[in-house]
C-alpha cells in the first residue's frame, strides 16, 4: 500500500551559503521502508530529473554508527523514541502527511551541505581527556580486578552513546553536557578510570566550552532525544566531578 | 614471482615468540623520524594507529567519515574469543587454534591462526585495562557465551554491542595520541591510490570528500586497514558505504588479492523485504544459543507458528547436527536454511525465510532474562519487521556478511607490495574458507594492537627507506591517474544512476556467486560483469561537481571498482573447483549435502595478480601445509 509524502527539505549549497527549505513530493512510500530508504528513492528520482540529490550522512543503517541525523519535524531522529534517523520506518507516517527535514543545529557543529554537519568537536572533547592513560602491553589479567556487576552495568549505560549529536540539537543552549558526561560517567565509574577522573572532567568540560557548545539548563530535552536513552544523571555526576575536581586544583 | 608466506621456523607454540626476536628493532629516539600512513579507522586502523603512535611513530590516519568512531566494526554485536579458559570447560589456546582452522574448513595457514590465538588473551586484558565495560557476573568477574563452532564457552561481549564497546576503546586511544601529536587524524577522506616508488609502498593519493581536493601523502610505510569487500552483492549486512576502493586500487598497484571467492553469508539476518532495501540487519549469532531454528514439516504449512504443533515442525539443525545442534558453524546453518527455503518449506510471505523461536527459552528461563541476554536485538528486530520476537518466532534468512579473502599477506601481514601491510577484514590470513563467529573482532584488534606494532618496526628497522617527497613523479602519476578516473565518470553523463548499476552487479553476484555456485552460472556470472561494466562507462549518471562534497561521486568511484573487482570474484569461485566453509560448488558435495573438499588439488591459497581490466589476472599459488591439524572432512554431527 503506497503512500505519498510532502518533504520540505533544508538545502544548503556550502558553509558559506545561504539555506531554504525546498518542497519535494515522494511519491511510491512503502510503509516497510526506513526513512533513508524514503530518502533514498526521492534522490534517485532527483538524479534521473537532472537535479542535485539531497546530501545526507548513513552509514550502518541499524542504528549504532552515529552517522545519520536528521531533525524530523523538530525532533532530532524523528518520531520514535531511542532510535536513530535509520531506524525511523515510514509505517510512522500516514498517506498525505507534510514532513519537514533540517540538519542537527549548533553553532559547534557547521553545516557543509544540506542535511550534512561537521561533528568534528566531539573528537575533540574526546581528545581532551575521553580515554583511559594506558599503552598496549602493560595491562593485568582481565580478571585481576573485580567489578560488581551493577557498576559495570552502569558503565555500560553510558558507555552506549553513539555520538550522534541528537542532544546538542535537542537542546535550546546547544550544549553537549549529554554526550560529555556519558563518557565521563562511564570511565568514572569504574576503577580503570579512577587515576584521571578529575583532571579528564576539567579538561573535557573546557574543551566543551572551547568548542562554543552552551549551558546546560536542565530541561532535559537531550535525555529525550537521545537514541540510546542516556541518563541526565551523568550531567548530574559530571557537575559533582567538576566541582571536586577544580577545587581540589 | 614465487610467494613467500615468512613463515617462522619451530614448533607452532614458539613461532611468534622467534619472530619477535628476530625482528628488528627501531630505537625509541628514531620512530618520530619515520612516518606511518594508516588507512581505515575501524578495530584494526584505529588499533595500529594508537599502538604505533604509542610507540612514538608519526602516523597519519584516514578514514571515509566524519569521525574514526563511525567505521563499521562499530555494528558487531555479539562478541569476541579469547582463550582465557575463564569458564574451566577445557579450552587453551591450542583448541582454539584447532577450532578456527577446522572452522575455516582447512584452508587457512596454520602459523597464524596459532598466533591469533596466543594473542588472544592478551586482548581482552588491555580491552578491560582501557575500560571497556564487558558483560560480568555478580561476582564482578568477565561473564562468557559460546558461539558458532565451538564447544567451550570464550565469548566476551558487552550486551549486544561488543564491537561498538571495543571500537570506542581503540578509538579512545587513538584520540589520546592525537592529543600527544602522534597520530594526525585525516576524517571525511578517501584513498584513490597507492603510491610506489622503486618498489616500495611509500604514500597514497585520498580525496578530500568535502573539498573534492586531491591530496598526496608520504610516508615510510602504508597500513591498509580498508575493511571488507561485501558490499559488492548491494544487499549485505555491512555499512552502506563500506566498499572496496583502497584495497582494489592498491590491487591494482601490485598487491596481490587471496581467496576473494571465501564470502561469508551470516544465516541470521533479518529476511528482505521489499525493493527499496538498502540494507540487510543481522540478529546476532548469540542470539542461536537460547533460539531454536525451525520450519514446517510439509511444504505449503502456511498456518501461523503458534498453530504448528511440535510434531509438524522441523527443527533441522538440531536433527542434522544433534552435537553442535543450532551452534554450528555459520556456512553450515546458511546452506541448510537454503535448502529448506528450496524444498518450499520456507516460511515468511516470500517464503525465503526460516524461524528462530524463543519460546521454549523463555518457557524455561523466564522473559526477564531472555530480554536482559537479547533485550536490544529484540527491540532492533520489532522496529524492523514491526513483529514482536517475545510473542511470535523471528523470521530470519541468511545474507552476506563478511570477506574471509582479501589482499594476500605474508605472516608479518605484509602485502606482495614491500612496505604495504594489510591488517583486519581487508587481509585474508586466519579464518580460511569460513569464519567463526566472534573471531573478525579477535582478528582486527590482534593484527592492530599485537602484530603490525612489531612487524612494521621489522621492516622499517631493515629496509633502507630514502626520503621521497610529494613531488616524486609516482605521485604526480597517481594523482593524474585518479584524476582521470573522477573526471572520466562525471562526463559519461548517462541515463542510469549508481544505484541501479549497484544494484544490478550484486544481483548478478548473490544469483551466481552467492550461496551455491556452479560451472555454468560463474562462466554465465563473468560474461555478465563485463557486459555490465560496459554498461557502466556509457550509460551511468553522476550528479554534481567534483570540487564540493558530493556523496554522489564517491559513490560512483566504488561501485566502478566493483565492477571490476566482481569479475575477480567470480574468477576464483569458478577455479576452486572444490566447496569448502562459505565456498559452495553444486559439483562437490558428500551424499548428504555437506561440502566436499578436494584436498589433493585445492589446498593452497589462491593470489590473484592484476594483469588489467579484463585481462586474466595471474594466479600464484601458496600451498597450505597442515604439520598440527590433519585435515579431515569437516563434522559438527
Amino acid at each position: 500500500m503506497a503512500m505519498t509524502v510532502t518533504l520540505r527539505v533544508w538545502r544548503q549549497a556550502g558553509p558559506a551559503a545561504p539555506g531554504r527549505l525546498e518542497t519535494y513530493t515522494a511519491n511510491n512510500v512503502h510503509p516497510d521502508m526506513s526513512f533513508l530508504e524514503m530518502l533514498d528513492v526521492v534522490n534517485e528520482d532527483l538524479i534521473k530529473a537532472g537535479q542535485d540529490p539531497i546530501a545526507f550522512d548513513s552509514d550502518c543503517r541499524e542504528g549504532i554508527c552515529g552517522s545519520c541525523g536528521l531533525v524530523i519535524d523538530g525532533i532530532p531522529h524523528g518520531p520514535d523514541r531511542g532510535a536513530t534517523t535509520c531506524q525511523v520506518h515510514m509505517r510512522r507516517f500516514r498517506n498525505g502527511d507534510t514532513i519537514t527535514i533540517e540538519p542537527f543545529r549548533a553553532r559547534a557543529f557547521p553545516v557543509l551541505k544540506d542535511l550534512v554537519v561537521d561533528r568534528g568537536a566531539f573528537d575533540r572533547i574526546i581528545a581532551a581527556g575521553g580515554y583511559v592513560s594506558m599503552n598496549v602491553g602493560g595491562a593485568p589479567d582481565a580478571n585481576a580486578l573485580p567489578i560488581p556487576k551493577d557498576v559495570a552495568d552502569r558503565a555500560m549505560d553510558n558507555a552506549q552513546c553513539i555520538g550522534c549529536g541528537a542532544c546538542v540539537a535537542a537542546c535550546k543552549n546547544a550544549a553537549a553536557h549529554l554526550f560529555t558526561s556519558a563518557k565521563i560517567a562511564h570511565l568514572g565509574l569504574l576503577p580503570q578510570g579512577e587515576a584521571e577522573r578529575g583532571r579528564r572532567v576539567v579538561q573535557m568540560v573546557e574543551q566543551m566550552d572551547a568548542e562554543g557548545f552552551g549551558s546546560c539548563s536542565n530541561e532535559g530535552e537531550c535525555e529525550a532525544a537521545c537514541p540510546k536513552e542516556i541518563s541526565i544523571a551523568s550531567i548530574a555526576r559530571m557537575n559533582r566531578d567538576y566541582l571536586k575536581a577544580a577545587l581540589g586544583k | 614471482m614465487t610467494l613467500d608466506s615468512r613463515i617462522p621456523g619451530g614448533p607452532i607454540a614458539e613461532k611468534w615468540d622467534r619472530r619477535k626476536f628476530e625482528n628488528k628493532l627501531v630505537n625509541p629516539a628514531n620512530r618520530r623520524k619515520y612516518d606511518i600512513i594508516v588507512v581505515g579507522t575501524g578495530l584494526a586502523g584505529a588499533s595500529a594507529a594508537a599502538s604505533l603512535g604509542e610507540l612514538g611513530y608519526q602516523v597519519k590516519l584516514f578514514g571515509i567519515h566524519d569521525s574514526p568512531r563511525r567505521a563499521h566494526s562499530i555494528a558487531a554485536q555479539g562478541g569476541i574469543n579469547a582463550a582465557k579458559n575463564y569458564r574451566n570447560d577445557g579450552d587453551s589456546i591450542y583448541r582454539l587454534f584447532y577450532d578456527t582452522i577446522k572452522g575455516g574448513d582447512y584452508r587457512a595457514r596454520e602459523a597464524n591462526v596459532y598466533r591469533l590465538a596466543q594473542v588472544s588473551v592478551d586482548i581482552i586484558d588491555q580491552c578491560v585495562a582501557q575500560g571497556v565495560p564487558f558483560a560480568r557476573e555478580y561476582g564482578g568477574l568477565l561473564d562468557n557465551r559460546s558461539f558458532g563452532g565451538a564447544q567451550v564457552s570464550r565469548t566476551f561481549y558487552a550486551r549486544g554491542q561488543t564491537g561498538q564497546q571495543l571500537l570506542l576503546g581503540a578509538y579512545q586511544s587513538l584520540m589520546r595520541q592525537v592529543d600527544a601529536g602522534t597520530v594526525d587524524m585525516y576524517p571525511r577522506r578517501e584513498m584513490l591510490d597507492l603510491v610506489v616508488v622503486n618498489g616500495q609502498a611509500r604514500g597514497i593519493v585520498c580525496r578530500n570528500l568535502v573539498t573534492g581536493e586531491l591530496e598526496s601523502h608520504a610516508g615510510h610505510a602504508v597500513l591498509l586497514c580498508s575493511g571488507g569487500y561485501g558490499t559488492v552483492f548491494y544487499l549485505s549486512t555491512n555499512a552502506v558505504n563500506s566498499n572496496v576502493t583502497a584495497a582494489w586500487r592498491a590491487h591494482k598497484r601490485g598487491a596481490f588479492f587471496a581467496n576473494p571467492c571465501f564470502t561469508q553469508i551470516h544465516p541470521t539476518c533479518i529476511p528482505v523485504s521489499g525493493d527499496h532495501q538498502s540494507k540487510l540487519t543481522l540478529m546476532s549469532e548469540s542470539l542461536r544459543n537460547d533460539g531454536r531454528v525451525w520450519v514446517p514439516k510439509n511444504p505449503g504449512d502456511k498456518r501461523p507458528p503458534a498453530q504448528i504443533p511440535d510434531a509438524d515442525r522441523d527443527y533441522y539443525l538440531e536433527r542434522r547436527y544433534p552435537s553442535f545442534g543450532n551452534l554450528v558453524p555459520r556456512d553450515v546453518a546458511s546452506r541448510a536454511a537454503k535448502a529448506v527455503c528450496d524444498e518450499g518449506r520456507g516460511v515468511g510471505e516470500t517464503g525465503l525465510s526460516v524461524y528462530l523461536d524463543f519460546a521454549d527459552a523463555i518457557r524455561r528461563l523466564g522473559v526477564e532474562t531472555i530480554r536482559a541476554r537479547y533485550g536490544n536485538l529484540f527491540d532492533m528486530y520489532k522496529r524492523i519487521t514491526d513483529e514482536d520476537p517475545y510473542q511470535v518466532p523471528m523470521r530470519i534468512y541468511p545474507a552476506v556478511h563478511y570477506a574471509m579473502g582479501g589482499l594476500w599477506v605474508d605472516y608479518n601481514l605484509m602485502s606482495t607490495i614491500p612496505g604495504l601491510f594489510v591488517l583486519g577484514e581487508a587481509n585474508f590470513s586466519d579464518h580460511g574458507a569460513n569464519r567463526l563467529g566472534a573471531s573478525a573482532l579477535m582478528q582486527g584488534l590482534a593484527d592492530g594492537y599485537f602484530v603490525a606494532p612489531y612487524t612494521v618496526a621489522n621492516y622499517l628497522g631493515g629496509t633502507p627507506t630514502p626520503a621521497v617527497s610529494t613531488d616524486h613523479d609516482a605521485f604526480k602519476e597517481a594523482r593524474a591517474a585518479s584524476q582521470g578516473r573522477i573526471d572520466q565518470v562525471l562526463a559519461v553523463k548517462g541515463s542510469r544512476t549508481i544505484r541501479q548499476f549497484h544494484r544490478a552487479i550484486g544481483a548478478i553476484c548473490w544469483d551466481y556467486v552467492g550461496m551455491a555456485r556452479n560451472e555454468e552460472g560463474l562462466q554465465k556470472a563473468i560474461t555478465e560483469i563485463r557486459r555490465l561494466r560496459d554498461e557502466f562507462w556509457q550509460d551511468v549518471s553522476v550528479p554534481g561537481d567534483k570540487n564540493n562534497l558530493n556523496p554522489s561521486l564517491d559513490y560512483a568511484g566504488r561501485v566502478a571498482d566493483y565492477m571490476e573487482f566482481a569479475e575477480l570474484l567470480a574468477l576464483d569461485a569458478l577455479e576452486r573447483r572444490e566447496s569448502c566453509g562459505g565456498h559452495f560448488r553444486e559439483e562437490f558435495q558428500t551424499p548428504d549435502g555437506e561440502a566436499l573438499r578436494k584436498d589433493d588439488q585445492f589446498s593452497y591459497v589462491a593470489a590473484w595478480e592484476f594483469q588489467g581490466v579484463g585481462t586474466r589476472p595471474a594466479l600464484h599459488k601458496e600451498p597450505l601445509v597442515f604439520e598440527e591439524v590433519h585435515p579431515s572432512q569437516r563434522s559438527y554431527k
